[in-house]
C-alpha cells in the first residue's frame, strides 16, 4: 500500500489512522474492533447484502454497511449501539425464518456462521412465522451436493466461483423471496460442463447449503481460501 | 445546420401555423388511445376534407391534456376549448357547428374548470399543445433555443450555476439538489462520462413521466443534451420501461428527428460538443428504475441495486462518472436556461422551487395527471383539482408517492407539498402518485396491497427487503383473515422501522411505509380487525363469510 495517502477517523470514539479508500471494515478489523459479518468474506468483492455489518456515522440519520463503506478524513464510526444491536438480531431472526433451518438435521450443526450468530445474538426462538420452503436439493454431483433450503442467498459461492475460480458456474435466479443460486442454467449439477469440481463454494458457504458429500463438515470448510489464493497470487 | 437554421425552421413554422384559422389538436397518447382516439382523428380529417376546410384547419395528434379519465379528447385552439368524450360520430358535429358555424358544441366541452385552475403546467407546457412527432412543432414553441443559448453564449459553468439558481431538485423522488449533482459530475477527472434520464416510471398508477415523452420528447432530449453540456458528457442514455410501446415510438422517432437536424450527435449545430443519445429498454423489474439497478441493467447484467458510495457521479455505468436523472427533473432545465435561475426560484416554496407533476387517481372525481407548484396543498389537489371523492361517499386517505408512499389522514391535507413535509408525516415525494382512497377502502387492505407489490419487486439481495417484507405481509394477510394478535402491530412496526433503516436501496428504505403510516394514523382499523374481528370498511373477511353461508 505504499504511496497511499492515509486518513485519520474513530471507531468507537478510539482515534484510528486508516489507508484512503480502505473501508471502515478493514480498518476496524487492523484497530482490532470485530464488526459481525455473514456474507462479507475476506479475498472476495464485497456484496452488502446480509446487513449485519451496518454501522452509524455520525451526523448521519443512515445506516452503513461497513464492508462497503470508504473511510473519510475525521469520520466517526460507532460499531455497536442498542439500535445496531437489535438489527442485527432482527436480520439472523429473518434468516432463520425464511427456511427450514433445522440444526439437528443439518450437515453444518455446529460447523455453522449462521449459528455461531444466533448465539452470539442471543436468537433463542423466532418472533415471526417461519417458512418451510421445499426448494430444490441437488444430488447429481458425483461428490458436491446444493440444499436450496438452507441456502442465505449471501453468494460467497457465487463470487468465489466466478472471481477466484474464473468459472461463474453459479449464480443467482429469480428476484426476491423467490430467488435461488443455480448451477449453469439452472441444470443438474451432474451434467454441469462448467463446473471443475474445486469445491471452493463448499469451501466458502457460512451455512450448510453447499457441502461435500460424506465428508465431515468440519474438514470441507475453509473460510480463509479466497484470502490464501489471493495472497499467493500477488506474491 | 448551424443555430441560424434552427431559428429559421422555427420562424417558418410559425408562419405555417399563422395560416391556419384553427388547430384542432386529438389527444393521441396511451390514455385516450384505447377509446378510439385514432379513429376521432380521422374522423376529423374527414370532416375538414368533407367541408372543405384543408386550408384553414390543421389537425393534429397530439400528447395529453391530462383529463385522462374523459378520453378522447379533442383540444381546439384558439381559445382552448376542451372537448371530452369524442366519438367519431360527433367529430362531425364539431366541425360543423364550432368550425364552420362559430358556435361550440357545450355539452360536449369539458366542464370542470377547476381541474385547470390551480395547475401550472411548466414541465407539460407543450402537452397536448404541439404534435410531438414533428420536431418543427417544438421548434416553433421555442424548442432548442435553450440549447443554443448554452451550446453559443454559456460556459457549462454558467449553465450549472443557472441551475443551482433555480433550485432544481430531482423529480425522480428523494429531491436531490440537481445543479450539485452537476458539479459532482463536471468536476470528475475521469472519462467518458454519462448521462442517464430514467424513464423506467414502474409504480402502479403513475403515468407522469410516460405522458411527458409521449406529448414532448423534445423537451427530455434538450434537456439531457444541456446537461451533458454542462457535466461535460459525450453519451447518454434514455432508459425507458418496455411496457410503454407509445412513449418507446415516440423517442425513437424524436431521436431521429433530433439526429437529423443534427440537435444530437457528432458536433452538434457545428460547435466543438458532440453528445449522442441511445434508447434502452427496461427489463421489467421495478427495481430497475433504483439509480444503482437502472446502471447495472445499461450495461446488461441483472437490475441490482448496490450500495452506495462510490456514487454513480464518480463511478457510474462502466465505472465512469454518470449523471442519472429522472425525465421530469431533465424537462425543467431548458426552461431554466431560457428564464433564468432566479425566475424558476420563485415558483413554488424557497426549499422546493418549480412545480410537480402528479397522476392524480383512485376515488376522485377528475382523476387524471396533473402538474402544480410545489407548496400546494394535499386539499387543494384532491378537492379542487380532483373535485373531491364521488358523491355518497367520504374521504378516508390519501396516499402520496406511489407504492412506497404514505397514507396521509384527513387531519394532515393541509399540508403542503414538497420533499421535507411529505417525508415527515411519513410519505415521500416518489414518483408523483396521489391515490384517493374513500370510506369503501380498508387500510389494512390498502397497506397489504402495496406491500404485497413490493415484496414481489424485491430484488432479494438484501436480507430487510427480501425476508422483512415478506413477513410484514404475512402478518397483514393474518390480520385481514382474522387471525391476527395485538402483538403482531408491535412486531409489525419493529420490522417495518428495521426494514426502513436497514434496506441496501431506495426500494425497502421507503416499501414499509404505507404499513408505518396506515399503523400512526389508522391504527383503529388494525385493532377492529385483530379485536372484534370486523373490518370497518366490510371489505376483508369476505372468503370466511362466504364459507359459512354455504355451510
Amino acid at each position: 500500500m505504499s504511496g497511499v495517502g492515509t486518513v485519520k477517523l474513530k471507531i468507537n470514539g478510539v482515534e484510528v489512522t486508516a489507508y484512503e479508500g480502505e473501508t471502515i471494515l478493514d480498518a476496524a478489523k487492523r484497530a482490532g474492533i470485530r464488526i459481525p459479518t455473514l456474507c462479507y468474506l475476506e479475498g472476495l468483492s464485497s456484496y452488502g447484502s446480509c446487513r449485519l455489518c451496518i454501522v452509524e456515522i455520525k451526523g448521519s440519520p443512515r445506516l452503513f454497511p461497513a464492508c462497503t463503506t470508504p473511510v473519510s478524513n475525521g469520520m466517526e464510526v460507532i460499531t455497536d449501539s442498542e439500535r445496531l444491536r437489535k438489527y442485527r438480531k432482527m436480520t439472523i431472526e429473518l434468516l432463520l425464518s425464511e427456511k427450514p433451518h433445522v440444526c439437528a438435521v443439518c450437515v453444518a450443526n455446529g460447523n455453522c456462521e449462521l449459528q455461531d450468530l444466533a448465539r452470539e445474538f442471543g436468537v433463542d426462538h423466532l418472533r415471526v412465522e417461519r417458512e418451510w420452503t421445499r426448494q430444490k436439493i441437488d444430488l447429481t454431483h458425483d461428490f458436491l451436493v446444493i440444499d436450496n433450503n438452507r441456502c442465505i442467498l449471501c453468494t460467497r459461492c457465487v463470487r468465489v466461483c466466478d472471481e477466484i475460480e474464473g468459472v461463474h458456474v453459479l449464480d443467482i435466479k429469480a428476484r426476491g423471496k423467490d430467488s435461488q443460486i443455480i448451477i449453469d442454467m439452472d441444470d443438474d449439477w451432474g451434467s454441469s460442463k462448467s463446473c471443475t469440481s474445486c469445491r471452493k463454494c463448499a469451501r466458502v458457504c457460512p451455512v450448510g447449503a453447499i457441502y461435500v458429500r460424506d465428508k465431515p463438515i468440519s474438514e470441507t470448510k475453509d473460510k480463509n481460501i479466497a484470502q490464501f489464493i489471493i495472497s499467493r497470487r500477488r506474491r | 445546420m448551424k443555430p441560424e437554421d434552427i431559428l429559421k425552421i422555427a420562424e417558418k413554422e410559425i408562419e405555417r401555423q399563422k395560416s391556419y384559422r384553427f388547430r384542432i389538436n386529438v389527444c393521441c397518447s396511451s390514455g385516450c388511445l384505447p377509446f378510439g382516439a385514432l379513429q376521432v382523428l380521422k374522423a376529423f380529417e374527414d370532416a375538414i376534407k368533407e367541408f372543405g376546410l384543408q386550408g384553414e384547419c390543421k389537425v393534429s395528434r397530439t400528447g395529453c391534456v391530462g383529463t385522462c379519465s374523459v378520453g378522447p379528447v379533442v383540444l381546439i385552439e384558439p381559445g382552448s376549448y376542451l372537448y371530452q368524450n369524442v366519438t367519431p360520430e360527433n367529430a362531425r358535429e364539431i366541425v360543423k357547428n364550432h368550425i364552420v358555424s362559430g358556435r361550440p358544441v357545450k355539452e360536449l366541452l369539458y366542464a370542470n374548470e377547476a381541474f385547470f385552475r390551480k395547475q401550472l403546467r411548466l414541465v407539460l407546457r407543450n402537452a397536448g399543445k404541439i404534435d410531438p412527432l414533428r420536431i418543427e412543432d417544438y421548434i416553433a414553441a421555442g424548442g432548442y433555443s435553450a440549447l443554443i443559448k448554452c451550446l453559443t453564449k454559456m460556459t457549462p459553468k454558467e449553465v450549472i450555476d443557472e441551475v443551482i439558481a433555480s433550485g432544481l431538485r430531482g423529480r425522480g423522488g428523494a429531491g436531490f439538489p440537481t445543479g450539485q449533482k452537476w458539479n459532482f459530475v463536471a468536476r470528475e477527472k475521469n472519462t467518458p462520462k454519462y448521462v442517464v434520464a430514467n424513464l423506467d416510471e414502474g409504480d402502479p398508477g403513475v403515468f407522469a413521466n410516460r405522458t411527458l415523452a409521449e406529448a414532448d420528447p423534445h423537451a427530455i432530449i434538450e434537456g439531457m443534451t444541456i446537461a451533458a453540456y454542462a457535466v461535460g458528457a459525450e453519451k447518454g442514455y434514455i432508459y425507458v420501461r418496455a411496457e410503454y410501446p407509445l412513449a418507446v415510438q415516440t423517442l425513437k422517432e424524436a431521436l431521429k428527428q433530433a439526429k437529423s437536424m443534427n440537435l444530437i450527435g457528432n458536433n452538434i449545430l457545428e460547435t466543438q460538443f458532440s453528445f449522442d443519445i441511445e434508447l434502452r429498454l427496461g427489463a421489467g423489474a421495478f427495481v430497475a428504475g433504483e439509480e444503482t439497478g437502472i446502471l447495472a441493467s445499461i450495461e446488461g447484467r441483472r437490475a441490482m441495486p448496490r450500495p452506495r458510495p462510490p456514487y454513480p457521479a464518480t463511478s457510474g455505468l462502466w465505472g465512469k462518472p454518470t449523471l442519472i436523472q429522472n425525465v421530469e427533473t431533465l424537462a425543467n432545465v431548458p426552461l431554466i436556461i431560457l428564464n433564468g435561475g432566479s425566475w424558476f426560484a420563485k415558483i413554488g416554496t424557497p426549499k422546493c422551487t418549480g412545480t410537480k407533476c402528479f397522476s392524480l387517481t383512485g376515488k376522485v372525481n377528475n382523476p387524471g395527471l396533473i402538474e402544480v407548484p410545489m407548496g400546494i396543498t394535499l386539499r387543494e389537489v384532491v378537492f379542487e383539482i380532483g373535485g373531491g371523492v364521488p358523491s355518497g361517499r367520504r374521504f378516508k386517505a390519501v396516499l402520496v408517492g406511489g407504492p412506497s408512499g404514505g397514507c396521509l389522514p384527513e387531519s394532515l391535507l393541509d399540508l403542503p407539498i414538497d420533499y421535507e413535509s411529505l417525508t415527515k408525516a411519513g410519505a415521500i415525494m416518489g414518483s408523483g402518485g396521489i391515490v384517493v382512497i374513500d370510506d369503501e377502502s380498508c387500510m389494512v387492505d390498502t397497506a397489504w396491497f402495496f406491500t404485497d407489490f413490493c415484496v414481489d419487486e424485491s430484488c432479494g439481495k438484501c436480507v430487510p427487503c427480501r425476508v422483512g417484507l415478506l413477513k410484514m405481509r404475512n402478518i397483514l394477510e393474518g390480520i385481514m383473515g382474522g387471525e391476527g394478535r395485538l402483538e403482531d402491530l408491535d412486531i409489525l412496526t419493529e420490522l417495518g422501522e428495521y426494514v426502513r433503516d436497514t434496506s441496501l436501496c431506495g426500494l425497502g428504505q421507503t416499501a414499509p411505509n404505507p404499513v408505518l403510516t396506515t399503523l400512526r394514523y389508522f391504527k383503529d382499523e388494525y385493532i377492529a380487525h385483530i379485536v372484534d374481528k370486523r373490518c370497518p370498511a366490510g371489505k376483508c373477511f369476505k372468503t370466511q363469510k362466504s364459507v359459512v353461508e354455504v355451510l
